[in-house]
């Protein structure tokens, strides 16, 4: 296992610009997630780890060794391909095998390598298929198998789950999960579902148009988004983001928008700072939202929009005067009953606030 | 309603009559072809030989010049399809995988060309380039010639093939530890390979079925392939002996017949697809 290092990395298509200029540190064993929309560059930089693209300016090191201009076979790498990239005239013996062949291991020893490998993947009952007489579950073990038989310094992810339908993609999220604590890999995990980032990394690069916009542990992300492009990237639904009016009275911020109802929020230098502006956007979970009570004093009310039982919650959204939508998440095992206008209430302690141009401004207990 | 199905009824009829009549001029020839080698008193008409015999056939074997011919058309129909197979396989890969800018163009044009040097009006230049490089009346020369007016649409057939094919099959083999030709030998070319099979059979044919470029560059009898020398069995007076023409014909198409079944046994003609996605 290895760290990863990029130093200043850029990288160019022509006029296109995939990926201005990132620097970033993975540590030995650490399982790093890069989480964007599509076309936000991280397959690029994946690339780049691996050695299929070069990059147009900057370093690239594994393991303290410089690997820019190296040859992906030379990087001591693992890599699972979204298409998992199985050869077709092979069975799923020499598919898996295959890493081995090429460095010269002799047929009986690869292959009862790639056994060992298939038996802890549940597929070595299938040894002898080829890869179009399996399912696109098996298919996606094979691949991971081909990239774990053979040791390797960093194990590179190229949204390997994307293309499995949703029930075999949680089995299979839960067993790269289990890998990474038994196997303590160093790995780079490329995805666009939120989940699946949240669940398995260490820390999560979310990036947009080919920068980072926050690196950070998952709980971090989520607590405190750096952005609002982060705060609406992450969290199922996403948190809701509602644009303020924001006023300063009586040593205290106001807060004013179409059917919301907020008490006054203390002041801290940053939130003074941000308020002259005269705008801000008000972000909070929909888990930290509930019917509210009369007595509740934070409240935002609109007409009700949808009502989606989920099972252990319910997802209640409402449509605000202006066209902007809240969604809350719900947990009561009653049916909820509302009415065509919705009250929901929150605590002033889950609210984050993010300034004019989308950054958050720190709490009053954050230093 | 009743009325609608007959209307339907009728044009149904109409329809298969008339496609009937059609097939069966395409097919007349076909018909011929198969039963006069057969007839020892075969004519352009179409007969049901009675009786059957191999007679044309004997004579045909003991024409020395046309089972020659046999043999070099074999010779030159390996030669450039061995030829065209394996330079287009190559140069087609490295275009659609290499980053050069304008290779489409570059494949445009040579298609372009293509039907230019094996075409007819190019046969002076062509005459006098082979001249000049002393090949006139040699197999080479006829094969490098079929081969050049062969490559561009070889290449271009092969091109679109491989770019449906994903690049992570290479990929994935090279960062799992192989060098750019392990990954090409090992991954690509078993991917590519019905694609190839595609372009030998069809440049196979081609060669083959040729007439005038052998014709212009070979002097000697003992080197004229088997679409020449189909010449031999027409009279001084210009008229075709019917009965050994047919004869020879048969043998002609023989090894092509033989090409496409052999190659649909072995490789099928069908194609690897990438994976669902």
């Amino acid at each position: 296992m290895a760290s990863v290092e990029f130093q200043n990395i850029s990288k160019t298509f022509g006029a296109f610009v995939a990926v201005p200029d990132i620097s970033f540190q993975i540590a030995d064993g650490e399982f790093i997630c890069l989480l964007g929309p599509s076309g936000c560059g991280k397959t690029t930089s994946l690339r780049m780890i691996a050695g299929l693209e070069t990059p147009s300016s900057g370093r690239v090191m594994i393991g303290g060794r410089d690997v820019t201009y190296l040859h992906p076979k030379d990087r001591g790498i693992s890599m699972v391909f979204q298409d998992y990239a199985l050869y077709p005239h092979m069975n799923i013996a020499d598919n898996i095998a295959y890493p081995l062949k090429v460095r010269g291991e002799q047929e009986t020893r690869r292959h009862a390598r790639a056994k060992e490998v298939a038996d802890v993947l549940k597929i070595g009952d299938l040894m002898k298929r080829l890869p179009s007489q399996i399912s696109g579950g098996q298919q996606q073990r094979t691949s991971l198998a081909r990239a774990l038989v053979y040791p390797s310094e960093v194990y590179l992810f190229d949204e390997p789950l994307s293309n499995l339908d949703a029930k075999l993609r949680l089995e299979a999220r839960g067993f790269l999960n289990h890998l990474q604590r038994d196997m303590g890999m160093t790995a780079v995990y490329v995805t666009h579902d939120q989940a699946e980032a949240m669940a398995l990394a260490t820390r999560i690069a979310v990036m947009d148009k080919g920068r980072i916009v926050q690196f950070a542990p998952p709980i971090e992300i989520y607590r405190r988004p750096a952005t609002t492009f982060v705060a609406n990237f992450v969290g199922n639904p996403p948190m809701n983001l509602i644009a303020v009016e924001a006023s300063i009275g009586e040593g205290a911020l106001h807060l004013k928008a179409d059917g919301l109802q907020l008490a006054p929020i203390a002041l801290t230098d940053a939130i003074a700072k941000a308020a002259t502006s005269g705008r801000m956007t008000l972000g909070v979970r929909p888990e930290h939202l509930r019917i509210a009570e009369p007595s509740d004093r934070n409240v935002v009310s609109g007409d009700l929009f949808a009502n989606e039982n989920m099972g252990p919650e319910s997802l209640v959204t409402l449509e605000r005067g202006d066209n902007g939508r809240v969604t809350a998440r719900i947990f009561t095992d009653d049916e909820i009953r509302v009415g065509t206008s919705v009250h929901l209430a929150f605590d002033t302690r889950h609210v984050t606030l993010f300034d004019d141009s989308g950054a958050r401004i720190p709490a009053a207990d954050e230093r | 309603m009743r009325k609608r199905t007959q209307n339907i009824f009728v044009r149904r009829t109409i329809f298969a009559a008339a496609a009937t009549f059609l097939g069966t001029i395409f097919a007349l020839p076909l018909v011929w072809f198969i039963f006069a080698p057969f007839n020892a008193r075969a004519e352009l008409g179409l007969a049901i030989p009675s009786p059957f015999t191999l007679s044309n056939f004997a004579t045909v074997f003991q024409n020395t010049f046309a089972m020659q011919a046999l043999l070099n058309s074999l010779i030159q129909a390996a030669g450039g399809v061995v030829l065209v197979g394996g330079a287009a396989t190559l140069a087609a890969y490295a275009l659609s995988r290499s980053p050069i800018p304008g290779k489409g163009a570059v494949t445009y044009i040579l298609l372009l060309f293509s039907s230019v040097v094996s075409g007819s009006a190019a046969m002076v230049p062509i005459f006098l380039i082979i001249s000049a490089a002393g090949l006139i009346d040699t197999h080479l020369a006829v094969i490098l010639v079929f081969a050049g007016g062969l490559l561009p649409t070889a290449m271009f057939i092969l091109r679109d093939f491989i770019d449906a094919i994903p690049r992570s099959y290479e990929e994935s083999a090279m960062v799992a530890g192989a060098s750019p030709l392990q990954a090409f030998f090992d991954v690509a070319l078993p991917v590519i390979r019905p694609g190839i099979v595609v372009v030998v059979v069809w440049a196979f044919v081609n060669i083959w079925g040729s007439f005038l470029i052998p014709f212009i560059l070979l002097r000697s009898d003992k080197l004229m392939p088997a679409s020449v020398a189909i010449y031999s069995f027409y009279s001084e007076a210009g008229t075709p002996i019917v009965t050994l023409l047919a004869a020879y014909s048969l043998i002609y198409s023989l090894p092509v017949i033989a090409l496409y079944l052999f190659v649909n046994w072995k490789f099928g003609f069908r194609f690897f697809g990438g994976i669902k996605s």
